[in-house]
């Protein structure tokens, strides 16, 4: 087997993305992006992670999350937190580029050395965040930030994808958005820990609050926690520290009531699955392109000639014998 | 896209009191149309904040776009703004309403494009493609 280790320029980056050098961080969210081997190495690095409180914004398109991302920023820098924002934005299906806007609402922080902005495009994932979002995640929790805020790509379906990454997930809606929400429900009522009416300005914010209050009183969490339904106008900044507020009230009630473990647990879970997957099968692949024999039964199976599960069942038995 | 192959990530840069958003928002999206991502920023801002976005987000280059004749002073400004922000191996290209007599000063910083208006929007994502390639070492952090 290969036994690979960061070289040494890879490594010094580490080492300054863990004295807090955006730069550093900035090219190591680049190597986790790109997924390739490196990505691996670097986020076996990392020490312990898992300080900052993550939370997903989720939500319609146009909505007012990015809005909102802004303006719970700054809510964090008030309370002198170090602040990772990741918004997500989708790549184009056909060229594989992206236009990235969402950091057009959250200019204000740039110059801010305690704010790290990063633009993901989805990279061709369908969940609303790229696969990569979770070691980005990481990266900016190793890197010293106490509260990291992601924002999925808008969705007019609401995305499973966003609770697999995150502690708290906020589902951000708008009164235009009334009519839908009886469809959208069961997703709905999965996901969110806390809902919000944005563009509370708007008419038709009252008649949605009570749609969705009344949705909430037939379902209870799990853990008994009771999902807020607030009230913001994201452009006003009204309404925002309350938000704030209650997104820290979900962690202290999950520290508590143990929801919060057991949701990083699964994550942890899952990652550790996902990240074996992908080891089990590069390993895999690797000697298959070195045994010639193997080569050919793949080639055999692109023909037609035996089948997917056939092939893999050959490959799998010769190559776990190899290894032993 | 190709294994391996690296995404160019571009940031685009209006600096200043230019209200001219077309022309930023055209070349935004010919970039994504040839595979690029562009990180896009909006107007009004500062060299400063552009150069800081370039360092954080691991940009490719800076593209700065200009129609009020000023490109002389944002160029400059975001150059040395790099260099402050440890960003100085990040390329600077600019275009838009360029005086002639500038552009042999900016050719000297390190700008390059300087492209006028109506410059095929092709010749720009090639230059793009062709100063993104000077790869740097992976994992240098230049000073
Ligand atoms: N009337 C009103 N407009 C708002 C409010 N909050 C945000 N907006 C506006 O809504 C528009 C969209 O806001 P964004 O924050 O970009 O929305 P988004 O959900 O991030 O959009 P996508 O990322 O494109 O899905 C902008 O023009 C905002 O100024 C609000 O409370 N009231
Ligand atoms: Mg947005």
């Amino acid at each position: 087997m290969i036994e690979r280790t960061l070289d040494p320029k890879t490594a010094k980056l580490v080492d300054d993305m863990l004295q807090g050098n955006a730069r550093a961080l900035a090219r190591l969210i680049t190597i986790v992006e790109e997924d390739g081997e490196d990505a691996h190495l670097v986020l076996g690095q990392l020490g312990p992670t898992g300080r900052a409180h993550r939370i997903g914004i989720t939500g319609p398109p146009g909505a007012g999350k990015s809005t909102l991302v802004n303006r719970l920023t700054s809510c964090a820098r008030q309370n002198g937190l170090r602040v990772g924002v990741i918004c997500a934005d989708p790549s184009s299906p056909f060229t594989g580029g992206a236009v990235l806007g969402d950091r057009v609402r959250m200019t204000e922080h740039s110059m801010d050395e305690g704010v790290h902005i990063r633009s993901m495009s989805t990279r061709g994932s369908l969940g609303g965040l790229p696969t990569t979002v979770h070691g980005v995640i990481e990266l900016m929790d190793a890197s010293g930030k106490d509260v990291i805020l992601v924002e999925t790509v808008g969705v007019g379906q609401m995305e499973l994808d966003v609770m697999a990454s995150v502690d708290t997930v906020v589902v951000a809606l708008v009164p235009e958005a009334g009519d839908d929400v009886q469809a959208m429900k069961a997703g709905l009522m999965e996901i969110a820990d806390v809902f919000v009416v944005n563009k509370a300005d708007r008419p038709g914010a009252e008649s949605l609050l009570v749609g969705i209050r009344s949705m909430l009183d037939l379902v209870c969490h799990g853990d008994g926690w009771r999902i807020p339904v607030l009230a913001t106008q994201a452009e006003n900044n009204i309404g925002v520290e309350d938000l704030y507020q209650q997104i820290w009230e979900h962690r202290r009630f999950g520290l508590e009531s143990g929801s919060f473990e057991e949701r990083r647990a699964h994550q942890r879970h899952d990652e550790f699955t996902a990240a074996l997957q992908k080891m089990v099968t590069h390993q895999f692949m690797q000697t298959v392109a070195a045994d010639p024999q193997l080569a050919a039964c793949v080639t055999r199976m692109n023909a037609g000639e035996i089948s997917p599960y056939e092939a893999a069942s050959e490959v799998f038995r010769t190559v776990s014998q190899k290894l032993r | 896209m190709a294994v391996g192959q690296k995404t160019i990530r571009v940031v685009i840069g209006k600096v200043g009191c230019d209200i001219h958003e077309r022309g930023a928002l055209i070349l935004a999206r010919a970039f994504r149309d040839a595979g690029m991502e562009v990180i896009y920023l909006g107007r009004y801002q500062t060299a400063e904040a552009v150069a800081k976005t370039a360092v954080d987000e691991d940009a490719s280059v800076i593209a700065l776009s200009d129609h009020t004749g000023s490109m002389r002073y944002i160029a400059k400004e975001t150059v040395d703004a790099l260099k402050k922000f440890g960003g100085s191996d990040i390329p600077v290209i600019a275009g838009g309403l360029i005086p002639k007599k500038d552009l042999p000063y900016l050719e000297k910083l390190g700008v390059t494009g300087n492209y006028g208006p109506g410059t095929p929007l092709e010749t720009v994502v090639n230059h793009i493609r062709e100063v993104t390639e000077i790869d740097w070492p992976k994992g240098e952090v230049p000073g």
